[in-house]
């Protein structure tokens, strides 16, 4: 038998402290309390990171850490290299450059938006290593089992020599990477965009926090769930209505969330109008997980919306936001509080409803945004788009959904969140929505993946909305049912082309598929005069002048 | 870039009255759509110039359909297209026979 007491227990400690005192060595007198200059930071992170390393490097859908990912290129890769990097989003050139530089070689995230195309030439090229593609929950929730970060660089707004930090509205990400890095001996580093005497409120506790660097330039945020009103088209009008009346109103949709772009805004900008005008208000949509749409806030100032929760929050919405605290959760000091892991879990097991566009669904309704050039990772719709199993309390929308689903499968009574595809038949440049076979199937063999990466299973999937109507997936019988009511609503595609005309007619018949007619909706209705703001200054007017659109939006 | 000349008829519709009307604008992603009367026998003829070349096919599918729709003789359509798809060809399409009999609704 051992003696227990000649075994080590703190070995990581060990290793944080032996990293404090070479941080120490390097920074010498530029350390002030926890507070290290701009132009040490390269010898900070040579100091603190080992070869091998996992680095979570906070990059967001909104918030990026960017100079600490410009500083991390900039280090001796004979000091710093194997990393293993561990990023929500992979959004800046530099996050790429680092397995280029041969600083770091693997990889696990859940988003590459704007890395997409250059993330699949590296994959080609066996320049980076991917150990999966997450979604956000998925990934935060592994910082805390086996992914645990080693040394977290994140970003906030301000933060006081003891390294308090403050996030502002865009907390974001922060806490979660925080929590898992600092309770496990990792090091947290975050850069600031100004350090102050006494932060506004504390987001994070300074002792969580081992450095503050005041960046040179603010963080960079990206205003990316903005959709102009104007370029919403008639179709994306008529669709918004078909949700409206055929879905939320069906259902008394009140709890959902929306996936971003033109489809869901044009449904947003049609609740004081095509909606009130059907008598929903109070009736659907008043509480959300959901990013400050600038495109909601028509809907906030008829009464529609009684709560939003946010993931992050959007550039321009700050003063908006601080002066409609009944809706957006905020903070003592007047601004919101965003964070992206709770609401990730809001919109998993407390939404009735999730409704979202996506590029490629195939004839059993699974989807994805892959393509093969492209690796975009999934960011947090498959957590929306999924029906929580987990989940146990009832309301009306889940449990209609779930009683429609045992029309076709009996079984014990449960409920069933509804999750709708809306998507056009034809995306630009006549690219069909509905393929044979999804190009998930060739990114996967492509890039070595043991599993499609499929964005929201078909067996998840509830309606499917096109130009061409709804299709209930609840009330299909069987596979062969179901391929005749997606191919039903799949318009002029070789799929829509390709259905059996008598099969579709009679799925018609029996409500499985719903046709704009059917809903009593005429298409001649579907004009932009119907969108409660057709512009990006209409909604600064709703605003009363408090939303503050980036100046790319301003076009007068 | 080179432009894509379809032509379509259909026999034995229902003539209608009207007057020439144009709806659409040519931008990217849209059509314009001109119905003029015609002395046809009853057939209504559309004549589609396309910058999307070789889609011959799904424009038969939707001149087709939009004809089941209305019925609608002796006239001609022209169709001048920057890359719509067929739920804004059909939309304007509808839009533009309604408009040519002058009940188009505002």
């Amino acid at each position: 038998m051992p003696n227990p007491t000649e075994k080590i227990w703190d070995h990581e400690r060990q290793r944080r402290n032996r990293k404090l005192s070479r941080a120490a060595a390097a920074l010498g007198a530029s350390l002030r309390d926890k507070v290290v200059p701009a132009d040490m930071a390269v010898p900070l992170l040579e100091s603190v990171i080992e070869p091998g390393d996992r680095v979570c490097l906070e990059g967001n859908n909104q918030k990026q850490a960017d100079f600490l990912a410009q500083a991390l290129t900039r280090v001796d890769p004979a000091r710093v290299n194997k990393l293993h990097m561990l990023q929500s989003v992979l959004a800046l050139p530099e996050h790429l450059d680092l397995y280029e530089l041969g600083i770091a070689e693997q990889v696990d995230f859940s988003f590459s938006g704007p890395q997409a195309a250059r993330l699949a030439r590296m994959v080609g090229k066996n320049q980076i290593r991917i150990g999966a593609i997450h979604t956000y929950l998925e990934l935060f929730s592994r910082y805390f089992v086996d992914l645990t970060p080693h040394v977290a660089l994140v970003a906030a707004q301000s933060a006081d020599a003891q390294g308090n930090l403050y996030t502002g509205p865009n907390t974001e990400d922060t806490p979660a990477i925080v929590e898992a890095t600092a309770f496990k001996n990792g090091i947290v580093i975050a850069q600031v965009n100004e350090l102050v005497d006494k932060v506004p409120r504390v987001d994070i506790p300074g002792d969580w926090v081992d450095f503050v660097i005041p960046s040179p330039q603010p963080h960079y945020i990206e205003p990316l769930f903005t959709r102009d009103p104007a370029q919403i088209s008639e179709i994306q009008v008529l669709m918004a209505m078909m949700a409206i009346k055929g879905i939320y109103a069906e259902y008394g949709v009140q709890r959902l969330n929306h996936g971003i772009g033109f489809d869901t805004a044009a449904i947003e900008l049609l609740l004081p109008t095509y909606a009130a005008s059907l008598g929903l208000k109070g009736r659907i949509c008043s509480h959300w997980a959901l990013n400050p749409h600038p495109t909601m806030i028509p809907a906030i100032e008829a009464g529609f919306v009684k709560s939003i929760h946010s993931f992050g929050s959007e550039l321009g919405m700050e003063n908006y936001i601080a002066a409609r605290p009944d809706v957006f959760f905020t903070g003592p000091d007047g601004t919101m509080r965003s964070n992206r892991a709770f609401s990730q879990a809001a919109g998993h097991y407390a939404c009735d409803l999730f409704i979202g566009s996506t590029l490629q669904i195939d004839l059993a309704g699974n989807s994805s945004t892959a393509t093969l050039d492209r690796i975009s990772g999934f960011g947090g719709a498959p957590n929306m788009g999924a029906d929580a199993a987990g989940r146990r309390h009832a309301s009306p929308a889940w449990l209609r959904a779930g009683e429609q689903r045992r029309t076709q499968q009996p079984g014990i009574p449960r409920g069933r969140k509804l999750v709708v595809q809306m998507v056009e038949t034809f995306r630009e440049h006549m690219q069909p929505a509905f393929v044979a076979e999804l190009d998930a199937w060739k990114l996967a063999e492509f890039a070595n993946m043991p599993i499609p990466p499929v964005m929201i299973y078909g067996d998840d999937v509830t309606h499917i909305l096109t130009e061409e109507g709804i299709a209930n997936l609840l009330l299909c019988a069987n596979a062969e049912e179901r391929e005749q009511a997606i191919r039903g609503v799949a318009g002029y595609t070789e799929m829509g082309l390709g259905r059996d005309l008598r099969m579709v007619e009679n799925l018609r018949d029996r409500g499985v598929i719903r046709r704009a007619e059917d809903l009593g909706i005429d298409k001649r209705d579907a004009t932009r005069d119907l969108l409660a703001a057709r512009s990006i200054k209409d909604l600064v007017r709703a605003s009363g002048g408090l939303y503050q659109p980036p100046v790319r939006f301003r076009n007068w | 870039m080179t432009i894509e000349n379809l032509k379509y008829r259909f026999d034995n519709g229902t003539p209608i009255q009207g007057a020439t009307a144009i709806v659409g604008v040519l931008g990217s992603g849209n059509l314009e759509v001109m119905v003029e009367p015609a002395a046809l026998g009853g057939a209504c003829e559309i004549e589609v110039s396309t910058a999307a070349r070789g889609f011959g096919t799904i424009w038969q599918a939707v001149m087709k359909d939009f004809f089941t729709r209305h019925r609608a003789g002796d006239i001609r359509i022209s169709v001048n297209d920057a890359g719509a798809t067929p739920a804004i060809v059909s939309l304007r399409l509808d839009q533009a026979i309604e408009t040519f009999k002058g009940q188009r609704k505002t």
